[in-house]
């Protein structure tokens, strides 16, 4: 794994190990933001997991995740942090497609765009 | 019990569950989904929705820290993640579609396996051989730091490690674990890459995987705020809690002890499956 180009796959590494870190840390804050609220809110209402229901359709989707936390809904402000959480892999990804470009390596290039692809039609095209 | 309460013992559940995880190597996710059925009648479908998305967490934070140890490869694994994205994607898929009787039955097969996969862990042989065309091709041939100084390793078996990857993502997304224990197995026996880089390869990939099948669980509404907020936080801190103890402690008695656990959990989702208790 020689490169003649300045960029390494050291430094991917390391900037894909604290964009990682960074993530999961706003994502846990968000979630525990959420969770306080959430149990301030509903704490004494009793809890009730044993039937499947679904969650209802603006829990499900991107927009109406975003349009839940910005109402200051605490289930939506959860999902949201959750959300993060799941785009973290996915900006890691997308990050890997532009470090393998600065490589000069097509063949990873191609690699990481499939992977993105795949990523982004479970979180918006599987609906 | 109000939600005050059932989020306080799912919160240290899986506080428990994440640190034994990351203590004994076997990971949390897989003692989950078991818990939260079994002990708090919870069903399976939010279960793994919850777990899945702890996986994300626990995978992307320790890979924060391993990957500037320098043993893991970011080409073999953005590579096989092709394989276990895709595989992701089909156990999602079918995971809406299998009764969830048959969902147990395959869990309570898959515990008892990594109870038995964590019975011996590899050496890591000194492995001198030639290097493998396709894994050339593919740049996949890396060096990884030994205290002797960086020790080159050559990779082989491409198409078999894709197989067995495309079969852990399915796996990942039907069961909402993080299946590494298939991954290292694909990587080490079937790759011939050695032990380290296979398991920080393998932890790098799970979060890739799992966020692959959590979006298809989060659209069709089984990833449920209320639950899914104790079992993530508690996760994340248990296992942030036992990596720092890891090097403290001798952990062969408590890998013992998790195995046994967990054929326990096994043996009862089977009966639970079998039975059409789930």
């Amino acid at each position: 794994m020689t490169t003649t180009t300045s960029w390494t796959d050291e430094k991917t590494e390391y900037i894909i190990g604290n964009l990682l870190r960074a993530g999961v840390t706003l994502s846990a804050i968000v979630v525990l933001a959420g969770g306080i609220l959430y149990l301030v809110r509903y704490g004494h209402s009793p809890a009730d997991y044993r039937v499947f229901r679904g969650e209802p359709t603006d829990l499900r989707h991107v927009s109406g995740i975003v349009r839940d936390a910005a109402a200051l809904h605490s289930r939506g402000i959860i999902q949201l942090g959750l959300l993060l959480l799941i785009a973290t892999p996915i900006a890691r990804v997308a990050f890997a497609v532009f470090a393998f470009a600065a490589e000069g390596d097509r063949m990873y290039v191609a690699f990481s765009l499939i992977v993105l692809a795949i990523l982004m039609f479970s979180l918006i095209g599987s609906a | 019990m109000n939600i005050l309460e059932f989020t306080l013992f799912v919160f240290v559940g899986s506080l428990a569950a994440g640190f034994l995880g990351a203590l004994t190597g076997l990971g949390g996710g897989v003692v989950l989904v078991p818990l939260l059925t079994l002990f708090f009648k919870v069903d399976i479908r939010y279960a793994i929705g919850a777990s899945l998305v702890s996986v994300i967490a626990t995978s992307s934070g320790a890979a924060a820290a391993y990957v500037k140890e320098g043993f893991s490869n970011i080409r073999i694994g953005m590579f096989l993640e092709i394989a276990t994205t895709l595989g992701a994607l089909l156990g999602a898929f079918l995971a809406t579609k299998t009764p969830t009787s048959a969902i147990g039955i395959v869990f309570g097969l898959v515990l008892l396996y990594s109870a038995y996969l964590s019975k011996g862990s590899q050496p890591d042989l000194a492995r001198e051989d030639s290097p493998d065309k396709l894994a050339t091709r593919l740049r996949m041939n890396g060096v990884y730091p030994s205290l002797t100084g960086p020790r080159h390793y050559n990779v082989h078996g491409v198409p078999q490690g894709f197989g067995l990857m495309f079969g852990a993502g399915t796996l990942s997304g039907l069961l909402g674990i993080g299946s590494g224990a298939v991954k290292v197995l694909a990587m080490d026996q079937a790759m011939r890459i050695p032990f380290k880089v296979s398991t920080t390869t393998s932890n790098f990939m799970i979060g890739v995987t799992a966020a692959a099948s959590a979006g298809v669980y989060l659209n069709r509404g089984y990833i449920d705020p209320g639950l899914a907020m104790p079992v993530m936080l508690g996760v994340l801190a248990g296992s942030v809690l036992g990596t720092r103890v890891l090097s403290r402690t001798k952990t062969s008695v408590l890998r013992w002890v998790f195995s046994g656990v967990i054929v326990v959990l096994g043996i009862e989702m089977l009966f639970k499956g079998i039975t059409g208790k789930l």
